[in-house]
């Protein structure tokens, strides 16, 4: 009896605070259909409305999601497999080859990793705009592709998944290096690329500040820009705003909600040592 | 020499593998690195000459009263918003480790759910949840007798309360999820013995767990004191994407405070870099110290 007790208590505590959770994004939805003065009311609207599709209409006077949805996919999909490339060509390269300096250069690379990115922010602001990739995509896409992080956790899988028989195999029978690590070795890393892709993708598509920094034109904008940009301090649609938002979150929200064993332990991974 | 050109030679490629992190890294992160600390004694507004002025940005600092409010503000909410954060993500962790409830990863996702969504969108959303006379929060808090408060207007220090809850909200899922991992590598023979001698689970969580998992929360500490020293994103929105931190400051923070001197609110490139170079004084020394008590026993 006393058991049972303790379980409503646990189950009420994990209820309400999935509530709270859920308040939000459920908000979202609801907002989306409002119209902006119906948000602007007391008690607050807490059912859906129907002005779906006016916001439609609205958002897309004021914002071309569209482009903004494809923008950030061509940053974001770019910027992901090039890190993979390079965080699993690195990886492999300290888990596979005894080369001079390996043991120095791998120090130095886990000591990167304890470094403050934000000290040098004003140079590398200069640095974006000297290259001439202020309103490019070069700056979001090429200094962040290939991360120690990546490489470390790339070693470690190879080590344990990888075995070096399977390049000597390869080797005797003729196959050069470059093509052993792409037929052979890069198909056997399939479950690390989906987890540091995840993690890289979720970072990248919800990046705010260096698009920010980097991004001027409208055209250029990514999904985070375009939604800042709707608003103003003159008066704003929020239900457009609200649509939009739901456009930006929506997709990937519902990606993690299929697979969310697999976003959790992908984003976790570096913090979670298994 | 000859011997070593001729070995560097024979793993060309596994130096090929390396080399784009490594370069990248030289260009795009240890040059900044250095050339900061460089710009932090200088005056320069981005375009003419720059002029050596010794520590005379720092100096400035010190004395700059809107660089205080944002250090004060930026530590308020970094320091309020860990009590939910590992508070809550420990309490809960324990709870779905338990075995007394199911459906633990029903709950995993649901608390998850804001680590993959936008930080701007996150941020819109409580702006309106926040807002004075129309949001869900004060109406909540009326049905509940108590009033509503102008969060985000007002005197503007319930700004940072707002960030607090928000921040609590967006990352109390993944401390619970890390802590979680951490409980589950403890072997469930202590829990035996601690039920046998008698401990109930208040005493065995303070007494076993935390012990138990110390390293993982410092670990998490660290990160998020790094996350908080360039907490961004959710104030600036908050507060009508002003770079002063809305009402009074209430919700400037040393990043948002930074950003504004350059490259996007002015052009102090400098005394930004000064800025920036403290910051990352606040971040190492932070992070020194989680280490520390991570090593001791």
């Amino acid at each position: 009896m006393k058991r049972t007790g303790k379980k409503i208590v646990l189950y009420a505590i994990l209820i309400v605070i999935a509530l709270v959770m859920l308040a939000p994004f459920y908000m979202m939805l609801v907002m989306s259909t409002l119209e902006t003065n119906e948000i602007y009311s007391f008690p607050p609207h807490i059912w859906f409305g129907n002005n779906l599709v006016e916001n439609f209409k609205s958002m897309m006077e004021q914002i071309d999601l569209g482009k903004a949805f494809l923008n950030s996919c061509i940053v974001t999909f770019s910027q992901t497999a090039l890190s993979l490339l390079f965080c699993s060509m690195g990886g492999y390269a300290f888990a596979a080859y005894d080369f001079p300096g390996k043991k120095q250069l791998f120090a130095v690379l886990l000591g990167t990793m304890m470094i403050p990115f934000t000290a040098g922010i004003i140079p590398w602001f200069i640095m974006m705009s000297k290259l001439g990739w202020i309103n490019t995509y070069w700056g979001l896409i090429i200094p962040y592709s290939a991360n120690a992080f990546g490489i470390f956790w790339m070693r470690q899988y190879c080590q344990n998944n990888v075995p070096i028989s399977l390049r000597e195999a390869a080797k005797i029978d003729g196959c050069s290096e470059w093509l052993i690590f792409f037929k052979v070795v890069a198909p056997n890393l399939a479950p690390a690329y989906a987890a540091l892709g995840i993690m890289q993708f979720v970072n990248s598509w919800n990046d705010f500040l260096v698009p920010l920094m980097v991004l001027r034109d409208n055209e250029l904008m990514t999904l985070p820009l375009a939604l800042k940009s709707m608003i103003s301090d003159r008066a704003n649609d929020y239900g457009a705003i609200m649509l939009a938002s739901t456009c930006a979150v929506l997709p990937l929200l519902i990606t993690f909600l299929c697979a969310s064993k697999f976003f959790i332990s992908g984003l976790t991974s570096g913090a979670v040592k298994e | 020499m000859r011997r070593f050109w001729k070995s560097i030679y024979k793993y060309r490629v596994a130096y090929a593998y390396v080399a784009p992190f490594f370069i990248l890294f030289l260009i795009f992160s240890l040059y900044p690195i250095v050339a900061g600390f460089g710009l932090s004694f200088f005056r320069w507004d981005g375009m003419g000459s720059k002029h050596f002025i010794g520590i005379e940005n720092y100096i400035n600092l010190l004395k700059d009263s809107l660089f205080w409010t944002a250090f004060r503000n930026t530590v308020v909410i970094g320091v309020i918003a860990h009590i939910p954060i590992l508070l809550g993500g420990m309490a809960l962790a324990y709870i779905l480790n338990s075995k007394l409830v199911k459906g633990a990863n029903l709950f995993k996702t649901i608390y998850f759910m804001p680590m993959v969504t936008s930080a701007v969108a996150i941020s819109i959303i409580f702006t309106q949840l926040f807002s004075n006379n129309y949001g869900l929060i004060n109406y909540v808090l009326k049905l509940f007798g108590a009033e509503g408060y102008n969060w985000l207007g007002g005197d503007g220090s319930l700004i940072k309360v707002a960030v607090i809850v928000m921040n609590a909200w967006k990352w109390i899922g993944w401390n619970m999820v890390i802590y979680l991992a951490g409980m589950q590598g403890i072997n469930t023979d202590i829990y035996e013995a601690a039920k046998i001698d008698g401990a109930g689970h208040v005493k065995t969580f303070f007494s076993i767990t935390v012990p138990l998992i110390k390293p993982i929360i410092l670990f998490t500490l660290v990160q998020s004191s790094i996350g908080m020293f360039n907490l961004f994103t959710e104030p600036f929105i908050l507060t009508n994407s002003s770079w002063t931190g809305g009402v009074n400051n209430g919700g400037l923070t040393l990043m948002m405070y930074l950003l504004g001197k350059a490259p996007q609110g002015g052009t102090a490139y400098g005394y930004a870099s000064s800025i920036a170079y403290v910051i990352t004084i606040f971040i190492v020394l932070c992070s020194l110290v989680f280490n520390k008590l991570a090593e001791e026993k």
